[in-house]
Protein backbone atom coordinates (compact mmCIF):
# COMPACT_ATOMS: atom_id res chain seq x y z
CA UNK A 1 0.00 0.00 0.00
CA UNK A 2 1.23 3.50 -0.73
CA UNK A 3 -0.18 6.92 -0.04
CA UNK A 4 0.43 10.42 -1.28
CA UNK A 5 -0.51 13.85 0.04
CA UNK A 6 -2.29 16.14 -2.42
CA UNK A 7 -3.41 18.67 0.18
CA UNK A 8 -2.12 19.26 3.71
CA UNK A 9 -3.48 22.68 4.65
CA UNK A 10 -6.32 23.31 7.08
CA UNK A 11 -9.30 25.64 6.79
CA UNK A 12 -8.48 27.48 3.57
CA UNK A 13 -6.16 27.05 0.61
CA UNK A 14 -3.03 29.17 1.08
CA UNK A 15 -1.01 29.47 -2.13
CA UNK A 16 1.97 31.82 -1.97
CA UNK A 17 5.69 32.08 -1.50
CA UNK A 18 5.60 31.16 2.21
CA UNK A 19 3.83 27.83 1.61
CA UNK A 20 5.48 26.73 -1.61
CA UNK A 21 7.48 23.91 -0.02
CA UNK A 22 4.82 22.17 2.11
CA UNK A 23 1.91 23.25 -0.04
CA UNK A 24 -1.22 25.34 0.20
CA UNK A 25 -3.97 22.99 -0.94
CA UNK A 26 -6.52 21.72 1.56
CA UNK A 27 -6.87 18.11 2.65
CA UNK A 28 -6.66 15.24 0.18
CA UNK A 29 -4.78 11.95 0.53
CA UNK A 30 -4.51 9.31 -2.19
CA UNK A 31 -4.07 5.66 -1.22
CA UNK A 32 -3.21 2.96 -3.73
CA UNK A 33 -3.34 -0.69 -2.75
CA UNK A 34 -0.88 -3.19 -4.20
CA UNK A 35 -3.68 -4.19 -6.61
CA UNK A 36 -4.08 -0.58 -7.69
CA UNK A 37 -7.41 0.06 -5.96
CA UNK A 38 -7.83 3.82 -5.59
CA UNK A 39 -8.96 5.21 -2.25
CA UNK A 40 -9.08 8.95 -1.62
CA UNK A 41 -9.43 10.51 1.80
CA UNK A 42 -11.22 13.86 1.61
CA UNK A 43 -11.81 16.16 -1.31
CA UNK A 44 -10.21 19.45 -0.35
CA UNK A 45 -8.65 21.58 -3.08
CA UNK A 46 -5.80 19.07 -3.39
CA UNK A 47 -8.10 16.62 -5.17
CA UNK A 48 -8.06 18.90 -8.23
CA UNK A 49 -4.44 18.03 -8.99
CA UNK A 50 -5.07 14.36 -8.33
CA UNK A 51 -7.98 14.48 -10.76
CA UNK A 52 -5.74 16.00 -13.43
CA UNK A 53 -3.38 13.09 -13.10
CA UNK A 54 -6.20 10.55 -13.31
CA UNK A 55 -7.56 11.99 -16.55
CA UNK A 56 -5.00 9.89 -18.44
CA UNK A 57 -6.00 6.71 -16.62
CA UNK A 58 -9.62 6.20 -17.61
CA UNK A 59 -11.74 4.37 -16.72
CA UNK A 60 -11.23 5.57 -13.17
CA UNK A 61 -12.85 3.68 -10.31
CA UNK A 62 -12.37 5.94 -7.29
CA UNK A 63 -13.53 5.50 -3.71
CA UNK A 64 -13.62 8.83 -1.89
CA UNK A 65 -14.05 8.66 1.89
CA UNK A 66 -15.10 11.96 3.39
CA UNK A 67 -14.15 12.63 7.00
CA UNK A 68 -16.66 15.48 7.29
CA UNK A 69 -18.32 18.16 5.24
CA UNK A 70 -16.55 21.38 6.20
CA UNK A 71 -15.57 23.35 3.11
CA UNK A 72 -11.86 22.61 3.26
CA UNK A 73 -12.61 18.88 2.95
CA UNK A 74 -15.20 18.98 0.14
CA UNK A 75 -14.39 22.05 -1.90
CA UNK A 76 -12.34 20.28 -4.52
CA UNK A 77 -15.05 17.76 -5.36
CA UNK A 78 -16.66 19.75 -8.21
CA UNK A 79 -13.16 20.16 -9.70
CA UNK A 80 -12.31 16.47 -9.61
CA UNK A 81 -12.17 15.90 -13.36
CA UNK A 82 -13.04 12.17 -13.35
CA UNK A 83 -16.65 13.01 -12.38
CA UNK A 84 -17.18 14.58 -15.82
CA UNK A 85 -15.91 11.68 -17.91
CA UNK A 86 -18.24 8.90 -19.10
CA UNK A 87 -17.18 5.41 -18.07
CA UNK A 88 -15.67 6.54 -14.78
CA UNK A 89 -17.14 5.39 -11.51
CA UNK A 90 -16.83 7.55 -8.40
CA UNK A 91 -18.03 6.23 -5.04
CA UNK A 92 -18.39 8.81 -2.29
CA UNK A 93 -18.65 7.62 1.33
CA UNK A 94 -19.51 9.55 4.46
CA UNK A 95 -21.68 9.76 7.55
CA UNK A 96 -25.25 10.84 8.17
CA UNK A 97 -25.71 14.39 9.41
CA UNK A 98 -27.64 14.06 12.69
CA UNK A 99 -29.17 17.52 12.36
CA UNK A 100 -30.45 17.34 8.80
CA UNK A 101 -30.66 13.54 8.56
CA UNK A 102 -29.05 13.81 5.15
CA UNK A 103 -26.27 11.59 3.86
CA UNK A 104 -22.99 12.43 2.18
CA UNK A 105 -24.75 13.20 -1.15
CA UNK A 106 -25.30 16.68 0.27
CA UNK A 107 -21.57 17.45 -0.01
CA UNK A 108 -21.77 17.32 -3.78
CA UNK A 109 -25.31 18.43 -4.56
CA UNK A 110 -25.06 21.50 -2.32
CA UNK A 111 -22.08 22.68 -4.33
CA UNK A 112 -23.43 21.76 -7.74
CA UNK A 113 -26.18 24.33 -7.80
CA UNK A 114 -26.77 27.04 -10.34
CA UNK A 115 -25.77 29.84 -7.95
CA UNK A 116 -22.44 28.29 -7.05
CA UNK A 117 -21.32 26.22 -10.02
CA UNK A 118 -22.12 26.07 -13.75
CA UNK A 119 -22.81 22.35 -13.84
CA UNK A 120 -25.59 20.54 -12.01
CA UNK A 121 -25.21 17.13 -10.46
CA UNK A 122 -27.52 15.57 -13.03
CA UNK A 123 -25.14 16.73 -15.75
CA UNK A 124 -22.17 14.73 -14.45
CA UNK A 125 -21.13 12.07 -16.93
CA UNK A 126 -19.41 9.66 -14.58
CA UNK A 127 -21.37 7.16 -12.56
CA UNK A 128 -21.38 8.81 -9.13
CA UNK A 129 -22.60 6.73 -6.19
CA UNK A 130 -23.12 7.88 -2.61
CA UNK A 131 -22.79 5.62 0.40
CA UNK A 132 -23.88 6.61 3.88
CA UNK A 133 -21.73 4.67 6.30
CA UNK A 134 -21.77 4.09 10.05
CA UNK A 135 -19.02 4.14 12.67
CA UNK A 136 -17.54 0.69 13.15
CA UNK A 137 -18.91 -0.55 9.82
CA UNK A 138 -16.02 -1.89 7.74
CA UNK A 139 -16.15 -1.21 4.00
CA UNK A 140 -14.16 -3.34 1.58
CA UNK A 141 -12.51 -1.77 -1.44
CA UNK A 142 -10.57 -4.43 -3.30
CA UNK A 143 -8.10 -5.82 -0.79
CA UNK A 144 -8.49 -2.82 1.56
CA UNK A 145 -10.76 -2.60 4.55
CA UNK A 146 -11.79 0.85 5.71
CA UNK A 147 -13.35 1.35 9.13
CA UNK A 148 -14.75 4.70 10.30
CA UNK A 149 -14.78 5.90 13.91
CA UNK A 150 -16.42 9.07 15.24
CA UNK A 151 -13.90 11.69 16.33
CA UNK A 152 -14.60 14.96 18.05
CA UNK A 153 -15.03 18.02 15.81
CA UNK A 154 -17.76 20.70 15.59
CA UNK A 155 -19.47 18.63 12.91
CA UNK A 156 -19.82 14.88 12.59
CA UNK A 157 -16.31 13.71 11.69
CA UNK A 158 -15.00 10.25 10.87
CA UNK A 159 -11.48 9.08 11.39
CA UNK A 160 -10.65 6.18 9.07
CA UNK A 161 -8.48 3.15 9.64
CA UNK A 162 -7.37 1.50 6.42
CA UNK A 163 -6.01 -2.04 6.61
CA UNK A 164 -4.60 -3.49 3.44
CA UNK A 165 -1.85 -5.76 2.19
CA UNK A 166 -0.63 -6.31 5.76
CA UNK A 167 -0.23 -2.58 6.44
CA UNK A 168 -2.39 0.02 8.06
CA UNK A 169 -3.05 3.75 8.02
CA UNK A 170 -5.20 5.85 10.32
CA UNK A 171 -6.34 9.33 9.30
CA UNK A 172 -8.16 11.52 11.79
CA UNK A 173 -9.71 14.09 9.50
CA UNK A 174 -10.23 17.06 11.80
CA UNK A 175 -10.00 16.08 15.42
CA UNK A 176 -9.70 17.80 18.77
CA UNK A 177 -9.19 15.33 21.60
CA UNK A 178 -11.99 15.50 24.16
CA UNK A 179 -11.58 17.45 27.36
CA UNK A 180 -13.66 17.63 30.50
CA UNK A 181 -16.16 20.49 30.28
CA UNK A 182 -16.62 20.52 34.06
CA UNK A 183 -14.12 22.00 36.50
CA UNK A 184 -12.54 19.71 39.06
CA UNK A 185 -14.81 19.80 42.10
CA UNK A 186 -17.98 20.13 40.02
CA UNK A 187 -20.38 17.29 40.91
CA UNK A 188 -20.43 16.14 37.29
CA UNK A 189 -16.66 16.26 36.68
CA UNK A 190 -15.86 12.65 37.55
CA UNK A 191 -18.83 11.23 35.68
CA UNK A 192 -17.86 13.19 32.57
CA UNK A 193 -14.20 12.20 32.89
CA UNK A 194 -15.10 8.51 32.84
CA UNK A 195 -16.87 8.95 29.51
CA UNK A 196 -13.96 11.00 28.11
CA UNK A 197 -11.47 8.30 29.18
CA UNK A 198 -13.59 5.55 27.63
CA UNK A 199 -13.78 7.43 24.34
CA UNK A 200 -9.99 7.96 24.27
CA UNK A 201 -9.45 4.23 24.85
CA UNK A 202 -11.80 3.47 21.95
CA UNK A 203 -9.85 5.85 19.70
CA UNK A 204 -6.45 4.47 20.69
CA UNK A 205 -7.71 0.95 20.01
CA UNK A 206 -8.76 2.02 16.52
CA UNK A 207 -5.29 3.49 15.93
CA UNK A 208 -3.43 0.58 17.51
CA UNK A 209 -0.13 -0.43 15.87
CA UNK A 210 -0.76 1.44 12.64
CA UNK A 211 2.11 1.86 10.21
CA UNK A 212 1.15 5.46 9.55
CA UNK A 213 -0.91 7.73 11.79
CA UNK A 214 -1.94 10.93 9.99
CA UNK A 215 -3.29 13.46 12.48
CA UNK A 216 -4.78 16.92 12.57
CA UNK A 217 -2.01 18.91 14.24
CA UNK A 218 -3.11 22.45 13.58
CA UNK A 219 -1.67 24.18 16.60
CA UNK A 220 1.23 24.40 18.95
CA UNK A 221 0.41 23.90 22.62
CA UNK A 222 0.72 27.66 23.18
CA UNK A 223 -1.63 28.48 20.30
CA UNK A 224 -4.17 25.94 21.52
CA UNK A 225 -4.90 27.95 24.68
CA UNK A 226 -6.89 30.46 22.64
CA UNK A 227 -8.26 27.88 20.17
CA UNK A 228 -9.66 25.33 22.61
CA UNK A 229 -13.01 24.03 21.40
CA UNK A 230 -12.36 24.95 17.75
CA UNK A 231 -12.11 21.30 16.83
CA UNK A 232 -8.42 20.83 16.05
CA UNK A 233 -5.46 19.16 17.67
CA UNK A 234 -1.91 20.06 18.55
CA UNK A 235 1.47 18.53 17.78
CA UNK A 236 1.67 17.31 21.37
CA UNK A 237 -1.79 15.72 21.31
CA UNK A 238 -0.74 13.84 18.18
CA UNK A 239 2.49 12.65 19.79
CA UNK A 240 0.54 11.40 22.81
CA UNK A 241 -1.85 9.46 20.59
CA UNK A 242 0.99 7.99 18.53
CA UNK A 243 2.79 6.82 21.66
CA UNK A 244 -0.33 5.26 23.17
CA UNK A 245 -1.25 3.58 19.89
CA UNK A 246 2.32 2.44 19.16
CA UNK A 247 2.22 3.98 15.68
CA UNK A 248 5.32 3.53 13.52
CA UNK A 249 5.04 6.84 11.66
CA UNK A 250 3.26 9.95 12.84
CA UNK A 251 2.46 12.47 10.14
CA UNK A 252 1.33 15.92 11.23
CA UNK A 253 -1.15 17.52 8.86
CA UNK A 254 -3.92 20.13 8.54
CA UNK A 255 -1.35 22.89 8.87
CA UNK A 256 -2.71 26.11 10.27
CA UNK A 257 -3.29 28.42 7.28
CA UNK A 258 -0.87 31.14 8.41
CA UNK A 259 1.91 28.64 9.13
CA UNK A 260 4.88 29.26 6.82
CA UNK A 261 7.32 26.65 5.51
CA UNK A 262 10.00 28.10 7.78
CA UNK A 263 7.79 27.81 10.85
CA UNK A 264 6.83 24.24 9.99
CA UNK A 265 10.49 23.30 9.77
CA UNK A 266 11.30 24.98 13.07
CA UNK A 267 8.44 23.17 14.76
CA UNK A 268 9.57 19.89 13.25
CA UNK A 269 13.13 20.33 14.55
CA UNK A 270 11.88 21.11 18.04
CA UNK A 271 9.54 18.14 18.12
CA UNK A 272 12.30 15.77 17.03
CA UNK A 273 14.65 17.25 19.66
CA UNK A 274 12.06 17.01 22.46
CA UNK A 275 10.85 13.52 21.67
CA UNK A 276 13.98 11.60 20.84
CA UNK A 277 12.78 8.78 23.11
CA UNK A 278 9.74 8.16 20.93
CA UNK A 279 9.94 5.00 18.85
CA UNK A 280 8.07 6.58 16.00
CA UNK A 281 9.11 8.50 12.91
CA UNK A 282 7.83 12.09 13.08
CA UNK A 283 6.98 13.69 9.75
CA UNK A 284 5.44 16.98 8.62
CA UNK A 285 2.94 16.29 5.83
CA UNK A 286 4.03 17.82 2.57
CA UNK A 287 2.04 18.19 -0.61
CA UNK A 288 3.34 15.74 -3.22
CA UNK A 289 5.18 13.51 -0.77
CA UNK A 290 4.54 9.81 -1.19
CA UNK A 291 5.08 6.91 1.20
CA UNK A 292 5.34 3.25 0.40
CA UNK A 293 4.43 0.96 3.26
CA UNK A 294 5.98 -2.46 2.98
CA UNK A 295 6.10 -5.58 5.12
CA UNK B 1 -61.39 5.84 21.09
CA UNK B 2 -58.91 7.13 18.49
CA UNK B 3 -57.60 4.86 15.80
CA UNK B 4 -53.90 5.05 16.72
CA UNK B 5 -51.69 4.40 13.73
CA UNK B 6 -48.18 3.86 14.99
CA UNK B 7 -46.56 5.49 11.98
CA UNK B 8 -48.67 8.63 12.43
CA UNK B 9 -47.85 8.80 16.11
CA UNK B 10 -44.12 8.51 15.45
CA UNK B 11 -44.28 11.12 12.76
CA UNK B 12 -46.28 13.45 15.07
CA UNK B 13 -43.75 13.15 17.86
CA UNK B 14 -40.87 13.78 15.47
CA UNK B 15 -42.39 17.18 14.72
CA UNK B 16 -43.43 17.88 18.30
CA UNK B 17 -42.09 21.19 19.62
CA UNK B 18 -40.34 21.63 22.96
CA UNK B 19 -41.23 23.71 26.01
CA UNK B 20 -41.24 27.50 25.59
CA UNK B 21 -38.62 28.24 28.22
CA UNK B 22 -36.01 25.85 26.86
CA UNK B 23 -36.68 26.88 23.25
CA UNK B 24 -36.11 30.48 24.26
CA UNK B 25 -32.91 29.59 26.14
CA UNK B 26 -31.53 27.49 23.29
CA UNK B 27 -32.15 30.23 20.73
CA UNK B 28 -30.41 32.72 22.99
CA UNK B 29 -27.50 30.47 23.94
CA UNK B 30 -26.79 29.35 20.40
CA UNK B 31 -26.42 32.92 19.24
CA UNK B 32 -23.44 33.24 21.57
CA UNK B 33 -20.29 31.88 19.94
CA UNK B 34 -18.73 31.31 23.36
CA UNK B 35 -21.64 29.40 24.89
CA UNK B 36 -20.54 26.83 27.43
CA UNK B 37 -21.24 23.16 26.98
CA UNK B 38 -22.61 22.92 30.52
CA UNK B 39 -25.32 25.49 29.80
CA UNK B 40 -26.50 23.69 26.67
CA UNK B 41 -26.59 20.34 28.49
CA UNK B 42 -28.51 21.86 31.42
CA UNK B 43 -31.18 23.33 29.17
CA UNK B 44 -31.63 20.07 27.24
CA UNK B 45 -31.86 18.11 30.48
CA UNK B 46 -34.59 20.48 31.67
CA UNK B 47 -36.87 19.63 28.77
CA UNK B 48 -38.39 16.16 28.29
CA UNK B 49 -39.08 16.78 24.60
CA UNK B 50 -35.54 17.88 23.76
CA UNK B 51 -34.05 15.10 25.85
CA UNK B 52 -36.22 12.43 24.23
CA UNK B 53 -35.39 13.64 20.73
CA UNK B 54 -31.67 13.91 21.35
CA UNK B 55 -31.61 10.42 22.83
CA UNK B 56 -33.39 9.31 19.67
CA UNK B 57 -30.65 10.86 17.51
CA UNK B 58 -27.70 9.54 19.51
CA UNK B 59 -29.12 6.00 19.80
CA UNK B 60 -29.84 5.81 16.09
CA UNK B 61 -28.07 2.92 14.39
CA UNK B 62 -26.08 5.42 12.33
CA UNK B 63 -23.75 6.28 15.19
CA UNK B 64 -22.84 2.75 16.12
CA UNK B 65 -22.80 3.20 19.88
CA UNK B 66 -21.28 0.22 21.67
CA UNK B 67 -24.31 0.35 23.98
CA UNK B 68 -27.53 2.34 24.19
CA UNK B 69 -27.32 5.45 26.30
CA UNK B 70 -29.66 7.67 28.31
CA UNK B 71 -26.97 10.26 28.96
CA UNK B 72 -26.96 13.67 27.27
CA UNK B 73 -23.35 14.04 28.42
CA UNK B 74 -22.42 10.85 26.61
CA UNK B 75 -24.24 12.21 23.57
CA UNK B 76 -22.13 15.37 23.60
CA UNK B 77 -18.96 13.33 23.76
CA UNK B 78 -19.96 10.89 21.09
CA UNK B 79 -21.39 13.14 18.41
CA UNK B 80 -19.94 16.43 19.61
CA UNK B 81 -21.24 19.44 21.47
CA UNK B 82 -21.69 21.52 18.34
CA UNK B 83 -23.85 18.82 16.78
CA UNK B 84 -25.93 18.53 19.97
CA UNK B 85 -26.23 22.32 20.00
CA UNK B 86 -27.48 22.30 16.42
CA UNK B 87 -29.85 19.43 17.12
CA UNK B 88 -31.32 21.43 19.99
CA UNK B 89 -31.59 24.48 17.74
CA UNK B 90 -33.30 22.35 15.12
CA UNK B 91 -35.84 21.20 17.72
CA UNK B 92 -36.25 24.82 18.85
CA UNK B 93 -37.03 25.81 15.27
CA UNK B 94 -40.14 23.59 15.38
CA UNK B 95 -41.84 26.17 17.60
CA UNK B 96 -43.03 25.81 21.18
CA UNK B 97 -45.54 23.58 22.89
CA UNK B 98 -48.90 25.28 23.13
CA UNK B 99 -49.69 25.81 26.84
CA UNK B 100 -53.38 26.11 25.94
CA UNK B 101 -53.83 22.64 24.52
CA UNK B 102 -57.33 21.29 23.93
CA UNK B 103 -56.89 18.72 26.68
CA UNK B 104 -56.57 21.59 29.18
CA UNK B 105 -53.48 19.79 30.41
CA UNK B 106 -51.29 22.23 32.28
CA UNK B 107 -47.85 21.96 30.66
CA UNK B 108 -46.16 24.01 33.40
CA UNK B 109 -47.51 21.63 36.02
CA UNK B 110 -46.36 18.69 33.90
CA UNK B 111 -42.88 20.16 33.59
CA UNK B 112 -42.73 20.87 37.31
CA UNK B 113 -43.68 17.29 38.09
CA UNK B 114 -41.14 15.92 35.58
CA UNK B 115 -38.27 18.12 36.79
CA UNK B 116 -38.88 17.41 40.46
CA UNK B 117 -39.31 13.68 39.86
CA UNK B 118 -36.01 13.74 37.96
CA UNK B 119 -34.17 15.49 40.77
CA UNK B 120 -35.69 13.25 43.46
CA UNK B 121 -34.79 10.21 41.41
CA UNK B 122 -31.16 11.34 41.32
CA UNK B 123 -31.23 11.96 45.08
CA UNK B 124 -32.53 8.44 45.63
CA UNK B 125 -29.80 7.00 43.42
CA UNK B 126 -27.16 8.87 45.39
CA UNK B 127 -28.71 7.63 48.61
CA UNK B 128 -28.35 4.06 47.34
CA UNK B 129 -24.70 4.75 46.46
CA UNK B 130 -25.22 4.28 42.76
CA UNK B 131 -21.99 4.93 40.82
CA UNK B 132 -21.70 8.58 39.90
CA UNK B 133 -21.61 7.92 36.17
CA UNK B 134 -25.01 6.19 36.43
CA UNK B 135 -26.82 8.84 38.46
CA UNK B 136 -27.65 10.91 35.38
CA UNK B 137 -29.52 7.89 33.95
CA UNK B 138 -31.75 8.04 37.03
CA UNK B 139 -32.36 11.75 36.50
CA UNK B 140 -33.29 11.22 32.83
CA UNK B 141 -35.62 8.32 33.64
CA UNK B 142 -37.39 10.54 36.18
CA UNK B 143 -37.56 13.38 33.68
CA UNK B 144 -39.13 11.20 30.97
CA UNK B 145 -41.36 8.91 33.04
CA UNK B 146 -44.56 10.77 32.06
CA UNK B 147 -43.47 11.75 28.53
CA UNK B 148 -46.47 9.86 27.17
CA UNK B 149 -48.85 12.33 28.82
CA UNK B 150 -47.52 15.31 26.92
CA UNK B 151 -47.77 13.23 23.75
CA UNK B 152 -51.43 12.49 24.50
CA UNK B 153 -52.14 16.15 25.33
CA UNK B 154 -50.73 17.17 21.97
CA UNK B 155 -52.11 14.52 19.70
CA UNK B 156 -55.22 13.04 21.31
CA UNK B 157 -56.38 16.04 23.35
CA UNK B 158 -60.10 15.29 23.34
CA UNK B 159 -59.68 11.71 24.51
CA UNK B 160 -56.96 12.64 26.97
CA UNK B 161 -59.20 15.33 28.42
CA UNK B 162 -61.89 12.71 29.09
CA UNK B 163 -59.30 10.44 30.71
CA UNK B 164 -58.03 13.28 32.92
CA UNK B 165 -61.53 14.32 33.97
CA UNK B 166 -62.65 10.83 34.88
CA UNK B 167 -59.41 10.06 36.72
CA UNK B 168 -59.81 13.19 38.86
CA UNK B 169 -63.58 12.90 39.38
CA UNK B 170 -63.56 9.22 40.32
CA UNK B 171 -60.13 9.21 41.98
CA UNK B 172 -58.88 6.36 39.83
CA UNK B 173 -55.43 6.00 38.28
CA UNK B 174 -54.94 7.91 35.06
CA UNK B 175 -53.48 4.92 33.22
CA UNK B 176 -56.79 3.12 33.78
CA UNK B 177 -58.85 5.90 32.23
CA UNK B 178 -56.32 6.32 29.42
CA UNK B 179 -56.96 2.70 28.46
CA UNK B 180 -60.67 3.40 28.45
CA UNK B 181 -60.56 6.57 26.33
CA UNK B 182 -57.38 6.23 24.27
CA UNK B 183 -56.75 2.51 24.26
CA UNK B 184 -53.18 2.92 25.38
CA UNK B 185 -51.47 4.15 28.54
CA UNK B 186 -48.93 6.96 28.66
CA UNK B 187 -46.29 4.36 29.54
CA UNK B 188 -47.19 2.22 26.56
CA UNK B 189 -46.91 5.14 24.16
CA UNK B 190 -43.35 5.79 25.35
CA UNK B 191 -42.53 2.12 24.97
CA UNK B 192 -43.76 2.25 21.39
CA UNK B 193 -41.73 5.35 20.54
CA UNK B 194 -38.67 4.12 22.39
CA UNK B 195 -38.62 0.76 20.68
CA UNK B 196 -39.02 2.44 17.29
CA UNK B 197 -36.16 4.80 18.08
CA UNK B 198 -33.93 2.28 19.81
CA UNK B 199 -33.66 3.92 23.22
CA UNK B 200 -31.98 2.14 26.14
CA UNK B 201 -33.96 -0.82 27.41
CA UNK B 202 -33.34 0.11 31.05
CA UNK B 203 -34.87 3.55 30.48
CA UNK B 204 -37.91 2.15 28.69
CA UNK B 205 -38.36 -0.49 31.37
CA UNK B 206 -38.29 2.11 34.15
CA UNK B 207 -40.82 4.32 32.36
CA UNK B 208 -43.00 1.31 31.71
CA UNK B 209 -43.06 0.32 35.36
CA UNK B 210 -43.45 3.68 37.04
CA UNK B 211 -47.02 2.77 38.06
CA UNK B 212 -46.49 -0.92 38.45
CA UNK B 213 -43.13 -1.74 39.95
CA UNK B 214 -43.22 -5.50 40.23
CA UNK B 215 -39.58 -6.19 39.42
CA UNK B 216 -37.93 -7.06 42.72
CA UNK B 217 -34.44 -6.50 41.50
CA UNK B 218 -34.32 -3.27 39.54
CA UNK B 219 -33.00 -0.22 41.34
CA UNK B 220 -33.74 2.21 38.48
CA UNK B 221 -37.38 1.09 38.30
CA UNK B 222 -37.70 1.39 42.08
CA UNK B 223 -36.25 4.90 42.17
CA UNK B 224 -38.48 6.18 39.36
CA UNK B 225 -41.52 4.66 41.05
CA UNK B 226 -40.65 6.22 44.42
CA UNK B 227 -39.66 9.61 42.98
CA UNK B 228 -42.98 9.78 41.13
CA UNK B 229 -44.90 9.00 44.32
CA UNK B 230 -42.96 11.59 46.32
CA UNK B 231 -43.45 14.32 43.72
CA UNK B 232 -47.16 13.49 43.49
CA UNK B 233 -47.61 13.32 47.27
CA UNK B 234 -45.87 16.68 47.76
CA UNK B 235 -48.02 18.23 45.00
CA UNK B 236 -45.01 19.22 42.93
CA UNK B 237 -47.05 19.96 39.82
CA UNK B 238 -50.04 17.93 38.82
CA UNK B 239 -50.08 15.47 35.98
CA UNK B 240 -53.67 14.39 36.16
CA UNK B 241 -53.03 11.35 38.30
CA UNK B 242 -54.33 11.92 41.84
CA UNK B 243 -53.33 8.54 43.24
CA UNK B 244 -50.32 8.16 45.53
CA UNK B 245 -49.50 4.51 45.72
CA UNK B 246 -47.97 2.82 48.73
CA UNK B 247 -44.49 1.48 48.29
CA UNK B 248 -44.41 -2.24 47.52
CA UNK B 249 -42.66 -4.25 50.21
CA UNK B 250 -39.53 -4.86 48.17
CA UNK B 251 -39.03 -1.11 47.78
CA UNK B 252 -39.65 -0.42 51.46
CA UNK B 253 -37.06 -3.08 52.14
CA UNK B 254 -34.58 -1.50 49.72
CA UNK B 255 -34.78 1.90 51.39
CA UNK B 256 -35.56 0.50 54.84
CA UNK B 257 -38.34 3.08 55.14
CA UNK B 258 -41.98 3.71 54.32
CA UNK B 259 -42.91 6.45 51.84
CA UNK B 260 -43.53 9.04 54.57
CA UNK B 261 -40.34 8.13 56.40
CA UNK B 262 -38.39 8.35 53.18
CA UNK B 263 -39.81 11.80 52.38
CA UNK B 264 -38.93 12.96 55.86
CA UNK B 265 -35.42 11.57 55.64
CA UNK B 266 -34.71 13.38 52.35
CA UNK B 267 -35.01 16.74 54.12
CA UNK B 268 -36.51 19.86 52.64
CA UNK B 269 -37.51 18.90 49.10
CA UNK B 270 -39.39 22.13 48.50
CA UNK B 271 -36.13 23.63 47.30
CA UNK B 272 -36.37 21.34 44.26
CA UNK B 273 -39.82 22.73 43.51
CA UNK B 274 -38.61 26.30 43.96
CA UNK B 275 -35.69 25.74 41.58
CA UNK B 276 -37.86 24.04 38.97
CA UNK B 277 -40.46 26.79 39.15
CA UNK B 278 -37.79 29.44 38.78
CA UNK B 279 -36.61 27.72 35.60
CA UNK B 280 -40.15 27.34 34.23
CA UNK B 281 -40.92 30.98 34.96
CA UNK B 282 -37.69 32.14 33.43
CA UNK B 283 -36.13 33.71 36.49
CA UNK B 284 -33.13 31.33 36.33
CA UNK B 285 -31.47 29.94 33.23
CA UNK B 286 -31.20 26.34 34.43
CA UNK B 287 -32.25 24.12 37.29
Amino acid sequence: MKFKFWGVRGSIATPGPSTVKYGGNTTCIEIKTNNNDLIILDAGTGIHLLGQQLVDQIPVNAHIFMTHTHWDHIQGLPFFSPIFIPGNKVNIYGGLDPVTNEGIERALNTQLQYSYFPIRESELNAHVLHHTIKPGQTISVGSAEITPILLSHPVLNFGYRIDCDGQSIFFTGDYEPLFNIYERGDSRHDEYQLIVDDKLSEIILAMKDVDALIMDSSYTTEEYISKKGWGHGTYNFSIKHAALANAKKLIFTHHEPTRSDTQLEQIHQEIIKNHSELNCELIIAKEGSEYLLDD
Amino acid sequence: MPDIQHEDLISFVEKMPAFPRSVCRIVKLTSNINVSAQEIIQVIESDPVMTFKILKAINSGFYGLPKKTSSIQYATIHIGLNTIKNLALNIASMGVLNPNNKARFNTDDYLLHSLTTASICRLLAERLNIAQDECSDFYIAGLLHDFGEIVFAEFYPENFKLALEKSTAKNIPLHVTELEFIGMTHSQVVQLLASEWGLAESLVNAINHHHNDDDQDNILNDCVFVANQISTKLHFGFIGDPIVEELPLHIQKRFGLSLDELIHSLGDLSILKTKALAFINGSVSSI
